[in-house]
Parts: C-alpha cells; sequence; structure tokens
C-alpha cells in the first residue's frame, strides 16, 4: 500500500537541557499525518541507529541544540550506514550554523532546518524526499 | 519488482538467522498488510506457539512503559530474550500519532536480545492495533522467549488483549477509584495479575486491598487474580511479578489451556475475515456498490441492516464468479 502513514524518528542525540521543539515538531508532524516514534532527550548515537532499525522508520529528524553536531551527526549517519540503513532520509534541526551545513550534507544530511522553518516546510520537504516505500 | 513471495521468503530466511533489520522489515509489511506479510505469515505461523506472550494493560499514566522497561531489565539479567510491541494510539483526524513508549525503554541499545518495536492502533478500537497479534506471531517465530504487548492507555473495555496474550497483567494506579469500580465488569475481569504501580505512593496499599477484597469469588476463583504491588520507576516488587508471571505460565501449561489458545485463534480468524470483507468493499467495483448503499442509508431510504445484506452477497456472487 502506498498511502500508509510515512514513519518518523524524531530524536534528541547529545546533552541538550530541554525538547520543547522537537516536541512542538513531532506533534505539528502527527497533525500532517505522519506516525511519529518519539524518544526523549540524551539519547546515544547507539540509541538512535538501534531506534532507527527497530521502527524501521523513513526518516530520522534529529534535533541539536547543544552545539555538538558535528560529532554526533556524522556517527549517527555511521551507524544508519553500518546497520545498513543508508536509505533511511537524515534531516537536521536546531542551532546549526551555515557554515557547518556542507560537512553535515556530506556525512549524509538530506536537510537542515534552522529557527523559522514552518512545520507545512519541513512535512513538506519529509513528504517529498522520503524514500520509496514498499 | 520481485514477487512478493520472494521478498518474503528473503527477508524471512534472514530474520530467522537472526538479521534484525529484516525482522523490521517484516514488521512493517505486517503493519501495512502488505502481500508480502501475507507470504511471510504462511512461513511463521507454524514456528510461532513457543513465545510466552504477555499483555501488559492499563489507564494512561499508569506506568506501563516504565513496568516494560523494568520487566525488561529483570528478564535480561536472567539472560532471557525480549521483544515489546508497544502500541499507541493514532489520530481519529490525520491518521498520525506520537509513538512515545520509547522514551521509558532506551537502556537496551546493542543489546540484540531485546526488541522494541512501536505500532500505531490505526484507528482500530480494542486497545491493540488489528496487526498486533500477526507481529507477534513474526516476534514468536524468530525466536524471542517472552513478547511482551503492551496496549494503548485503556478505559474500561479495551479487553482485546487478553485474547492476544497467554497472560494479561492489567496495572491500575492509587486513588484510581473505589470499590465500586473494581466490580464494574470490563478490564479487571480479564486480568491474570493485578498490579498496583507507583507503589511508593499514599494510598498504593489501600487500593491493593480493596481490589482484593472485590476481585474474589469470580471466574478467576473464590480469591480472585493476585494483586501486587510495584513501583515501577525503581524496581520494586518487579522480580515478585516475574516470579509470579512465569507461575502463571506453568501453571497453564499444567492446566491445558487449549480453551484460551481456541479463542485467540478465533479472534485472529475472524479478524482476518472482516479485513478480508473489509478491502474487498474498498475494491473497485464493490466501491460504487458500498457508496450508493452508504448514501441510501444516510438518507434513511434503507437500512444499515439491508444494505449490509446486499453488500455481502454482492462480495459472495464476486467471490464465486472468479473461482469458475
Amino acid at each position: 500500500m502506498t498511502d500508509r502513514p510515512i514513519k518518523v524518528l524524531i530524536a534528541k542525540p547529545g546533552l541538550d537541557g530541554h525538547d520543547r521543539g522537537a516536541k512542538v515538531l513531532a506533534r505539528g508532524l502527527r497533525d500532517e499525518g505522519f506516525e511519529v516514534v518519539y524518544t526523549g532527550l540524551r539519547q546515544t548515537p547507539e540509541m538512535v541507529a538501534t531506534a532507527a532499525l527497530q521502527e524501521d522508520v523513513d526518516i530520522v529528524g534529529l534535533s541539536i541544540l547543544s552545539g555538538a553536531h558535528m560529532t554526533l551527526v556524522p556517527r549517527i549517519c555511521q551507524l544508519l550506514k553500518a546497520e545498513g540503513l543508508a536509505d533511511v532520509l537524515v534531516t537536521v534541526g536546531g542551532i546549526i550554523p551555515d557554515d557547518d551545513v556542507p560537512a553535515l550534507q556530506a556525512a549524509g544530511v538530506s536537510a537542515v532546518f534552522g529557527p523559522g522553518t514552518t512545520i507545512a516546510e519541513v512535512a513538506g520537504y519529509l513528504r517529498a524526499n522520503a524514500r520509496p516505500r514498499e | 519488482m520481485r514477487s512478493p513471495a520472494g521478498v518474503a521468503a528473503e527477508l524471512c530466511s534472514t530474520a530467522l538467522a537472526g538479521d534484525r533489520r529484516s525482522l523490521a522489515k517484516l514488521l512493517t509489511a505486517v503493519e501495512n498488510r502488505t502481500p508480502v506479510a501475507e507470504a511471510a505469515l504462511r512461513t511463521l505461523y507454524p514456528l510461532a506457539g513457543r513465545a510466552h506472550l504477555l499483555g501488559i494493560t492499563g489507564p494512561p499514566g499508569a506506568g506501563k512503559s516504565t513496568l516494560v522497561a523494568a520487566l525488561v531489565g529483570e528478564l535480561r539479567s536472567a539472560g532471557r530474550t525480549v521483544a515489546v510491541v508497544a502500541v499507541d494510539p493514532s489520530s481519529p483526524i490525520t491518521g498520525g500519532a506520537i509513538l512515545g513508549d520509547r522514551v521509558r525503554m532506551q537502556a537496551y541499545a546493542g543489546d540484540r536480545d531485546v526488541f522494541i518495536r512501536s505500532m500505531a492502533a490505526r484507528g482500530h478500537a480494542g486497545g491493540l492495533a488489528s496487526t498486533t497479534g500477526a507481529a507477534c506471531a513474526v516476534l514468536d517465530a524468530v525466536g524471542f522467549e517472552i513478547v511482551m504487548i503492551e496496549t494503548v492507555g485503556t478505559g474500561q473495555s479495551e479487553v482485546e488483549v487478553a485474547a492476544a496474550a497467554d497472560t494479561t497483567v492489567v496495572l491500575e494506579a492509587p486513588e484510581m477509584g473505589d470499590e465500586v469500580q473494581a466490580i464494574k465488569a470490563g478490564l479487571l475481569e480479564v486480568a491474570d495479575l493485578v498490579v498496583v504501580n507507583k507503589g511508593d505512593r499514599p494510598g498504593a496499599q489501600r487500593a491493593a486491598s480493596q481490589l482484593r477484597a472485590m476481585l474474589g469469588g469470580g471466574r478467576g476463583g473464590l480469591h480472585g487474580p493476585p494483586v501486587m504491588i510495584t513501583t515501577a520507576a525503581t524496581g520494586a516488587g518487579v522480580p515478585e511479578l516475574l516470579v509470579a508471571i512465569d507461575r502463571r505460565r506453568a501453571e497453564g501449561a499444567l492446566r491445558d489451556d487449549g480453551a484460551a489458545r481456541l479463542a485467540r485463534a478465533e479472534a485472529e480468524v475472524r479478524g482476518a475475515l472482516a479485513d478480508r470483507i473489509g478491502r474487498r468493499l474498498d475494491e473497485a467495483g464493490s466501491a460504487t456498490a458500498r457508496e450508493a448503499a452508504v448514501r441510501d442509508v444516510a438518507a434513511h431510504r434503507i437500512d444499515p441492516y439491508t444494505a449490509a445484506d446486499e453488500l455481502l452477497a454482492g462480495l459472495v456472487g464476486v467471490e464465486a464468479g472468479s473461482r469458475r
């Protein structure tokens, strides 16, 4: 069936102190018809990869405010590839300096969403770019 | 484009060999009720039936996910393998869902003998998704010793888990109601074990005594189901609960729980039948007749039973025709 909901993991890797933004996004994507697996704060890259594998998600959305994205994101992308999940779309949201975006994209990130991005923009991007589903 | 049977055969053989990604893909196919899933279940269903299917149910916020996580920890320290199917509700408006049960179950990344899968109920009303039973059969077939089924947060009558599980644990929290709540029909009647969680809160002992007093004398026997107290967040009472769960399993094996298995099989067959009929109605050809019937009922030209009979007669005709 092609009309089943898109499944997305919203994860907060690292040591961020709050997850308001991630929860608002999770709720917003729910309202856009996505099935959103939400895993909470302080995830290790291994936890994110395990959750993505077991849940067979179409998309991994990482929310990072702490500035540790250049360490965490490439590690997560590497683990996803090692698990055979290279076809899963990876996006990043949070506070990401423009200068870091090319390096993240080289690591395997498809899109980076900064402050001010609307839920509708994110949902539209995810619908257009999630892997073709079986 | 490979055939569904070919895809299923490959996924089954790798999943049975221990590949977790293939297992995850099979579960997705089952959730989406694809032809791959049907082909895979033909292979896997005969291999299932060995796991202990353990249902965990109770109202929202009673601590189901926390208790499941604590039980997983207890099982893993005993070297037992465990899978969890955690169901959360789907939006009746958009079909979207927040699957949040993993928040409490994060300590097991990297442990391949724990497999946790979230499922959206997708409009099914009994506390589970319509495909939860099939998902459990897949996890059972690939060899998990215990498969826990965590329901959506339930009200009083979402009792489907009792048919899907070998053992049903009903969770209550302190201060959830009085003795009259305890004798109402529904969820508490299907409990094999009743657990008052948040045992460190005031009122836990009192709630447990009230439940013990009121649940005896029914189908659970003179004394009713055991009522235990846990504090899942600290782990207090969880080892004792697991002992009670295992005892229940051992007793079930002794007293030939054939009736329970038949009831589960019947629920599965009826579910599959309802699903098949629903799909036929959505197929081209039937959809027009269905829409016409729905319009007639909405306008009160015919009643719903007549409409259903007519649609069913049409489906049987289509089926008989296709067989010739």
